[in-house]
């Protein structure tokens, strides 16, 4: 019982805590910033497991960016949304059996595994790292990617655009 | 280097994806499904950095490729919410049962 396994236990534990309010709560809103904290549990875990660069990215990106946008979304569509329970309770019952067998089988094959100790040293210098790895080995797919950032941008640019804009 | 064991980060990651998965299904709010998928993202990111460290070939390039996952992610919401916005500019909803205008 070291301070690791503590600060384990208490971040998954928001973690799954962010996941089940969202899944209970009634306003879409107060949905959105319950994801915000099992985001920023996960960026702790990332911690622990010495990824540290990739914490702050997803801080900056996920609690920062996507919930931005997302609420952003929620103030453009319906202010006072609100998700009222499927009237569909059988379905809800059928896919909530679907997902506990798709729970129990995968525990099932990642119940015994172990693979070694684990890897050394890499919290040490972690964004020379994977600046390193990133610009030496990965470079294309790095390249294909802000092409993929460019696409999406002016795609969603196009599709969001207000209609009959071009008669102007 | 790490005292919590490999499985731990992979039940946890699997708590979160039957989490996304499930409200992916039932939701009905177009806004809500999307923040699903983020979650069952996230769930596969903390896998890819847990294998990362923990894995049989342990290495740097596990968190290289989330954060790969994530900038796709991220487009994947842009594109989402642009065409959520344009369907509600047509339709007037957000519920993702009412889109079946491929049925007729």
């Amino acid at each position: 019982m070291n301070g690791e396994f503590i600060a384990f236990l208490i971040l998954s534990f928001t973690a799954i805590l962010g996941g089940i309010l969202m899944l209970n709560l009634k306003k879409v809103v107060h949905m959105l910033l319950s994801v915000v904290l099992t985001f920023v549990s996960l960026a702790g875990i990332y911690v622990l497991l010495s990824a540290e660069f990739v914490a702050v990215v997803q801080i900056l990106i996920y609690s920062g960016a996507v919930t931005i946008i997302l609420a952003f979304g929620i103030m453009l569509t319906k202010h006072t949304a609100r998700d009222e329970r499927t009237s569909n309770r059988l379905r809800a019952a059928l896919v909530g059996v679907g997902v506990l067998v798709f729970f129990f089988t995968v525990y099932g094959a990642i119940d015994n595994l172990f693979f070694g100790p684990g890897a050394e040293g890499l919290h040490v210098e972690n964004t020379q790292q994977i600046g390193e790895r990133i610009f030496a080995h990965y470079v294309i797919p790095f390249e294909l990617v802000s092409i993929v950032l460019l696409v999406a941008l002016m795609g969603a640019i196009v599709l969001a655009r207000k209609e009959g804009e071009e008669n102007k | 280097m790490t005292t919590i064991p490999l499985q731990a980060y992979l039940i946890l990651a699997l708590i979160l994806f039957c989490i996304g998965l499930f409200g992916a299904l039932t939701k009905r709010n177009t806004i809500i499904v999307l923040i699903c998928i983020e979650l069952m993202l996230n769930a596969v990111n903390l896998n890819l950095v847990a294998f990362s460290q923990l894995g049989n070939n342990p290495g740097i390039t596990g968190q290289v490729f989330s954060l790969f996952t994530i900038t796709i992610a991220a487009a994947e919401v842009a594109v989402g919410m642009a065409i959520l916005i344009a369907w509600y500019r047509h339709k007037n909803g957000v519920n993702v049962d009412e889109m079946d205008g491929l049925k007729d």
